[in-house]
Formats: structure tokens, sequence, C-alpha cells
């Protein structure tokens, strides 16, 4: 690439993006700090632990809670292919196959 | 009386140790039962804590498998520190190999926008440069400017659609089969997520050790050959991703 054009990709790369930038969306979303909540589900945990500390005393977890498999959304996620070509998925009974001895 | 801080933190963290020798209750027997209730309180906080710091994780593999899980982990890999908002920087290692969730190989990368986003939340402050100040600067000149990254920014890439993950976490559709880099940001006070566009990750990365604008663009052109830097510009400017936008000498 010659510095000419490079230098020219980068001049009107920089315009678009200032007024990109410029016009509302940066300003609009403007945020105030309410109480410390935050964005819309996005971020509940955002500070992440330590501002409580729960010392229940309920009965601990066991190694034999391998009977249990991942439960919730991640069975529909398809993900790419394996090195080996094969189609992988996320999958329920997969867990029988790589549960350790 | 006397305990071993050493023989005290095997047993705190292993239900099959005895409780530590020398440690009795007020009639001088031992106090196991005691030590019992404390063992499980280290455990279900520790667990609470995690909870709290993976939401994206505990939302996709439920919440009796992220428990269950959290057992495992805080047994190998207990708090090095008393201030708990950084707890779990191993989860995305041992996500990798923890055989169990072998099959949900991006449980590892979307554990990384997890940590990602407290790190972001509690990065310093700094001021992100403003758009305007490029209008100061001879057109010529600006391929040879460079910045600095916010405090908060933060790359995680991915074989896996982890952005798409992300979302579905809160709400969003299914995702699509497609490799996704994210850029996390704080713009002002809460961290935002935004899928990059290709290229993007190589140019934050260039950018952050110091490359100039004009040559990071070149090695994002090199890896992506339609890599668009108005857009991605745009993003970082609008995100406050930039700082310091240090000039060429004038000459």
């Amino acid at each position: 690439m010659s510095n000419t054009k490079n230098t020219l990709v980068v001049a009107s790369a920089v315009a678009a993006a200032m007024a990109a930038s410029l016009s509302a969306p940066a300003h609009a979303q403007a945020q105030e700090k309410c109480y410390g909540v935050s964005l819309a589900g996005e971020n509940d945990c955002a500070a992440g632990p330590g501002t409580t500390c729960a010392g229940t005393s309920t009965v601990d977890y066991q190694g034999n809670a391998w009977t249990l498999v991942p439960a919730g959304t991640c069975a529909d996620i398809e993900v790419p292919a394996a090195t080996d070509g094969m189609a992988r998925m996320g999958s329920l009974e997969a867990l029988d196959r790589d549960l350790p001895a | 009386m006397t305990v071993s801080q050493t023989s005290f933190r095997a047993a705190l963290l292993d239900a099959e140790h005895p409780a530590p020798a020398g440690l009795t209750d007020g009639h001088g027997t031992p106090a196991r039962k005691r030590f019992d209730v404390y063992r499980n309180n280290v455990a279900v906080s520790l667990t609470e804590a995690l909870v709290t710091a993976f939401p994206s994780i505990h939302s996709l593999v439920g919440d009796d498998f992220f428990r269950a899980m959290a057992g495992v982990f805080l047994r190998q890999h207990p708090p090095s520190s008393p201030v708990m908002m950084y707890y779990g920087a191993e989860m995305p290692a041992f996500l990798a190999d923890f055989a169990p969730v072998a099959h949900l190989p991006y449980l590892a990368d979307v554990a990384r926008i997890d940590l990602a986003l407290r790190r972001a939340y509690h990065a310093a402050d700094a001021t992100a440069v403003d758009p305007s100040a490029f209008g100061a600067i001879a057109p010529e000149a600006l391929g040879a400017v460079a910045f600095s990254l916010a405090p908060a920014v933060q790359i995680v890439s991915s074989p896996y659609p982890i952005h798409d993950i992300w979302q579905m976490t809160k709400g969003g559709s299914k995702p699509s089969a497609a490799a996704q880099d994210v850029l996390i940001t704080r713009p002002e006070f809460d961290p935002v997520v935004d899928l990059l566009p290709p290229g993007g990750a190589i140019f934050f990365e260039q950018i952050g050790i110091g490359q100039t604008l004009g040559a990071a663009m070149e090695t994002a052109t090199g890896h992506v050959p339609d890599f668009d830097l108005g857009g991605l510009l745009g993003l970082a400017l609008t995100r406050g991703a930039l700082t310091d936008l240090t000039r060429p000498p004038a000459n």
C-alpha cells in the first residue's frame, strides 16, 4: 500500500469516525449513576463478589453432583466443527461419554 | 491450643480431612462439628461469590450444575487474596480442562468476558480522546498519531460465537456458528460489551503496543483485506476506548 493511498484511507476513516462519534449516540445515551443500578440486566454483577458474604449453613455440594448435567441454554448453541470435521453442538447427552472414571 | 495454619487450611478444603488437631471446644474436646459448620460456610460463601462472578456461565450450565462445579473449583483454587472482587481468575483455564463440560468448548471464552467485565468495572478512570481533537490535525498527519488504550479496555478473542452466546444469556437469540471477538469498555459507569468487526482485535492490539494509526491499520488490513477503519474508530471513540492522543512532532 502506497503512503499516499494510506494517508487518504486514514484521513477519510477519521472523518467518518468523527462524524459517527459526534452524532447522537454517545451523548444521547449518557448514563447517570442511580443507586448502583446497572444497565438492563447486562451488568447486574459488574462489581463482582465481595459486597455480601452469605454464610448459610446448608448442605455442602458433594462430588457425586456430577450425575447432574448442565441445564440451561447451552444445548441450543451450535459451535464450529471440531478439527476432525465432526459437527459439534451443545448437548446434554454428550456428558455421558466425557464423565471422568 | 496450637493449630498449624497448614493443617487448618488442608482440613478446610477437604471434607475427608479430620478437624485439625488441637482445635477444641469450650470443654476441651475436639471441635469437629464446629469445624464442619465453618468448613461448610467457607464453601457455600465462595460458591455464592462464583455465582455472582460468572453470571453468564451460571446461566449457560444452570444453577445446580454451576454450584456443583463451583465446589470443585473453589477447592482447587481457593482465594489468594482477601479481596473477593477478582475471585475466579483461574475459571477460564479450569473450564477448558473440566471434563464434564468438554463438549461446551466455548465456556472458557465466555468466562473471560465475565472476568473482563469485572476488571473493566474496577479499572481506573481515564480521559478519553475527544473526537473533535482530530479536526486540529492535518489530514496527511493523521496516520502518524498514536494513542493509549483506556485502562478498562479489554479484548476477548474466540473461535466461537462468544458475543452471541453472551447476549443469549441476557435473553438474546440463538447464536450462529462463527468466530467472534468482543471489545469490553466502560464509556461511563458500567462496562459495555461490543462485537468487534473482523480485524478489530488486531487493530486494538497494535494500538495498545504503541503503533500509529496508520501502522495499525496496515497490519489489520494485512490480515483482513476489507478492514473498515472508519467503523472501528467510530466505535472506539464512542466507547471512550482511546486516551492520550499523541501527534507526530511538527516539521
